[in-house]
């Protein structure tokens, strides 16, 4: 298979999971382990361009598959739109769940590029997030979507409602 | 560069790291030569242990090491506990120091609780020490089990502690029990509530983990821990469990994933990860599961309270009263009881000015998992109930809800305020609070109309209005000491600053996701009027850092934060000072602004901040009293403890058919004094909120009779998802606390204290019911319509 672009040739325990082997053979911690049981979405990684959950997809399901991690999204130094929208609106705070969300999210702009508050919230349904109670994480996505802010409430939109 | 660095919403600098995947947390680390433990826990809720066949589980491969008890005896001491509440009756067992000491590291002859740690292995892969460990045989003698705090204290309970008579852990008092008594017995109104406040489980997103190390060349031993607060662990895991150097022992916290309280606890495995180190000779790492963490980490809530509010006609509440049972699970945790008792009930009149109140808290001991803090514990739980109360009162008298709250707030010219129950709160407006809140959630126009509009869509709608003062900035040393914390509570910082003007602050507190170094950078660079990016923030890593507690109790900022800014400002006054020597002129002719300092209106007696770090780095013909270089480090101890308040108010839609309770609207407005931050403040806020709801909708750690945990997992113990709840609605009043030169008030966990009730007064108004205990789960909230249904159509609905 190829991850972050890198061939990767190995012969693996059909027990392995996918997020494991990143993590200690391949040294890719992004992901990261919260549950084990596909409720978290922390361990969220890339496979032929949808997320899926680390954590239950095996290694040798994969052959020959194209895998993304959150490490290989942007190259060092720079953050994608989606990446700098959470960055803006402080999308992360203790940053467990965050490499998932991205990936999440990057998932779903790229199935759909203009989703509203509702899809977002439909689409991080794969995700916990214990720290921002999804706000700054719903206004991010919906900020870095092309139909940009329109949706999200304004900085200020407690003073005038 | 905005005017103030300090306030402005600077993006987070720890945001980027953590969006490409580069923060590194506790289980990323992979020393050279790891091993690897895994952590056996008792299957019977309360057992004797019989005896524990190692051999299996020592044969196998990959094995290490494995430790019971016995091979603990005379090497780890037990942890303590270091909150002993007024009215303590028992400890368990008796430390070798005369600390109380909370529990053995490994159960010895008799288990407490599912998942009480009994024995410890250490293998070359994760996978063998797990498998080695569900090897060993361990032979149980089951003995009969109590849950419930109350059910505890009773004549003939099982017995948990052979030290702890009747399982009585303390029983704890505030206020006066006459004037309450007989305020309540004169009143025209007394309501009165049985609440449960259910156990919760905290659960952060990242599981607890630790890594030990041990260099047998120089006996120094190095701690890495996803903790809250590495340098109160360092002393009391050498001081007081391994009985080594204060020296010998490094503790780091690398990135933590979260906490609300959780991980600021000694845990058994942080003192085997060690031990097993020496033993093994190699680093030994240890990462918990999601199942593990359901009982390895301390759980949150779980009170039994019987309130009473009594008041007259006309809507004056005069006296509040609260008995409560505290359920402390197994063993006290390292800071539990206090949590149970002093946060709780010296809380529990809220922003309202009674003229008596009470309380009284029985703690004791159960067979499950010990309790500890959950974000904004005690306060959440007084909060809750008090909120509750006043909608009953309101009801009785047939008054407004709003209104109510309003006739009775301690007015704005009564500051500082004395509560009666030993809090002195430090400032505020909550008029202002109460009045801002209801004009966000548009309070009042055309409720009813919306009402029954929901009704005609087979939903419905309630309002919940609940406001708090939440007891933060933890706290006075010497208060805390009568409160019977063993250890002090202020906080430090040291400010370095390098020949280049950058400077590094060390600060004692630890981030585990409020965003430290980019607050703390803002402190240091508005004081000197340079920009933040030329200060490095430190923290975690007690090697090399001056003494810090740690964050807990909404403290970092309002209390480590002051530490900075006295430290920014000695450096300051040792500027002014050089710069006068340097300039032949006298101090008071020596301005400090804008990131420079000289003579004003004279650019040749004036250098920048950079250029004094180079000034007094090179030390050349400087006073002999002005030493070389820039660096201080100060404590601070705050005067008293501050208090941020606020008002929330929710919105619910209850569906008639399935009972499912959905926010449809969150309104919060809170006063957390100065804020230093407003971006990540807010952060802390909205997250805080959901923590409170999601408790309110759907936590709850049920036991099943036998002391097994019934939702041992995500899959059924439901932490609330996007989808879960609107944008909420947030504003502020900002009135500074005079306890701190920054007028800054707790932030952290504030917004979680009121929220819980917020919904229950919702969902109570929705169903029209006097009290429904959470969690509000469709099943129970179905019941309630199914009941109510009933009573209206006068047959009774039995369907189930
Ligand atoms: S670790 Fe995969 S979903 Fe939680
Ligand atoms: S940022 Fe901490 S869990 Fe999402």
């Amino acid at each position: 298979m190829k991850v972050n672009g890198r061939a990767v040739d190995d012969d693996v325990e059909p027990t392995v999971v996918l997020v494991d082997y990143l993590r200690s053979e391949l040294g890719l911690t992004g992901a990261k382990v919260g549950c084990e049981t596909g409720q978290c979405g922390a361990c969220a990684v890339s496979v032929d361009g949808r997320a899926v959950k680390g954590c239950l997809a095996l290694v040798v399901q994969l052959d020959g598959g194209i895998v993304e991690t959150v490490e290989g999204l942007a190259p060092d130094g720079a953050l994608t739109p989606l990446q700098q929208a959470l960055h803006d609106e402080h999308g992360t705070q203790c940053g467990f769940c965050t490499p998932g969300v991205v990936m999440a999210m990057t998932d779903l702009l790229a199935t759909d590029p203009d989703p509203g508050e509702a899809e977002i919230r439909a689409g991080l349904s794969g995700n916990l997030c214990r720290c921002t109670g999804y706000q700054s994480i719903v206004r991010a996505v919906l900020a870095a979507a092309s139909q940009g802010t329109a949706d999200a409430p304004a900085e200020e939109a407690a003073s005038d409602a | 560069m905005p005017d103030r660095v300090l306030g402005a919403a600077l993006k987070a600098r720890e945001d980027v790291g953590q969006l490409r995947g580069q923060a590194t947390y506790v289980a990323d680390l992979a020393p050279p030569g790891a091993a690897h433990m895994a952590i056996a826990g008792s299957e019977q809720a309360h057992a004797l242990i019989r005896g524990i066949d190692t051999s299996a589980a020592e044969a196998m491969q990959g094995v290490l090491a494995v430790v019971t008890a016995a091979d603990l005896d005379g090497v780890l001491m037990p942890l303590p506990c270091i909150w002993v509440p007024g009215g303590t009756e028992s400890h368990f067992p008796p430390h070798p120091y005369g600390v109380p000491g909370a529990r053995p590291v490994l159960a010895g002859d008799r288990v407490r609780y599912v998942g009480d740690p009994v024995a410890a292995v250490v293998a070359e892969t994760p996978e063998q020490a797990a498998r080695a460990a569900a090897a060993l045989r361990v032979e149980y003698e089951p003995l009969p089990v109590v849950l419930r705090a109350d059910e505890a204290v009773r004549d003939g309970a099982p017995q948990l502690h052979d030290t702890v008579p009747g399982n009585l852990n303390a029983r704890w008092t505030c206020g006066d029990r006459e004037a309450a008594d007989a305020a309540i017995e004169a009143a025209e109104v007394v309501v009165e509530l049985d609440i449960v406040n259910q156990r919760t489980v905290n659960s952060p997103i990242e599981p607890r983990g630790c890594v030990g190390a041990y260099d047998p060349r120089t006996e120094e031993y190095t701690l890495w821990a996803s903790t809250q607060s590495p340098h109160n662990h360092r002393f009391l895991l050498a001081a007081l469990v391994l009985g080594i150097p204060f020296t010998k022992l490094r503790v780091i916290a690398p990135t933590v994933g979260g906490s609300f309280g959780t991980k600021g606890y000694l845990y058994p495995d942080m003192a085997l990860v060690l031990h097993l180190a020496k033993v093994t000779g190699r680093p030994v790492k240890w990462s918990d599961s999601r199942r593990g963490l359901m009982t390895s980490t301390v759980q949150g809530r779980d009170q039994r309270q019987h309130a009473t509010l009594a008041g007259t006609r006309d809507g004056r509440m005069t006296a509040v009263k609260c008995v409560a049972h505290a359920n402390l699970g197994a063993y006290p945790s390292t800071i539990g009881p206090g949590v149970a008792t002093a946060l709780m009930g010296r809380s529990i009149t809220g922003m309202y000015d009674f003229q008596a109140g009470f309380c009284e808290v029985t703690a004791a001991f159960t067979n499950t998992v010990p309790l500890g803090a959950q974000r904004g514990s005690g306060r959440a739980e007084a909060m809750f109930m008090l909120e509750r109360l006043v909608d009953r009162f309101a009801d009785e008298i047939g008054m407004d809800r709003a209104e109510v709250r309003r006739r009775n707030l301690v007015p704005a010219d009564a500051f500082p305020y004395d509560n009666g129950l030993g809090w002195t709160y430090d400032s505020g407006d909550y008029a202002a609070a109460l009045d801002r809140a209801l004009e966000i959630a548009g309070h009042g126009a055309g409720t009813a109309e919306r009402r029954a509009e929901a009704r005609a869509r087979g939903r419905r709608l309630g309002v919940g209005i609940a406001g708090y003062v939440a007891v933060c900035g933890v706290g006075p040393s010497t208060r805390m000491s009568k409160e019977g914390m063993l250890g002090g509570t202020w906080e430090s910082a040291n400010l370095r600053v390098h020949p280049t003007g950058e400077m590094t602050l060390t600060i004692g507190s630890s981030s585990t996701g409020q965003s430290h170094e980019t607050v703390f950078a803002q402190i240091i660079a508005d004081e000197f009027g340079v920009d933040p990016a030329t200060v490095e923030v430190a923290h975690s890593d007690t090697g090399g850092s001056p003494y810090g507690q740690g964050t807990y109790g909404s403290r970092s900022f309002s209390v480590g934060g002051p530490a900075a800014l006295a430290a920014a400002r000695t450096l300051k006054a040792k500027i002014v000072r050089t710069a006068a020597a340097m300039f032949g002129v006298a101090e008071d002719d020596v301005v400090y602004a804008d990131g420079a300092v000289g003579v004003p209106g004279d650019p040749e007696r004036t250098k920048t901040f950079a250029e004094m770090a180079m000034v007094l780095w090179y030390d050349w013909d400087l006073p002999r009293d002005v030493e070389a270089t820039l660096d201080a480090t100060s404590y601070f101890d705050p005067p008293d403890f501050n208090y941020p308040f606020g008002v929330h108010i929710a919105e619910v839609e209850i569906d008639e058919e399935t009972g499912a309770v959905e926010v449809t609207r969150y309104t919060a407005v809170n006063d957390v004094g100065r804020i230093g931050n407003p971006l990540v403040v807010r952060g802390q806020f909205e997250g805080s909120i959901l923590h409170g709801v999601s408790q309110a909708l759907m936590e709850e750690a049920r036991y099943g009779d036998d002391g097994r945990l019934l939702d041992p997992d995500l899959r059924s113990y439901r932490l609330p998802h996007a989808a879960d709840v609107p944008f909420f609605q947030l504003d502020q009043t900002v009135t500074p606390t005079p306890h701190n030169e920054l007028g800054a008030k707790g932030a952290g966990e504030v917004a979680t204290v009121p929220a819980a009730a917020a919904i229950g007064n919702a969902v109570c108004d929705a169903l029209g019911v006097a009290h429904l205990d959470m969690p509000y789960t469709p099943e129970k909230v179905w019941r309630a319509l199914a009941a109510d249904r009933g009573a209206s159509t006068g047959k009774e609905a039995t369907r189930s």
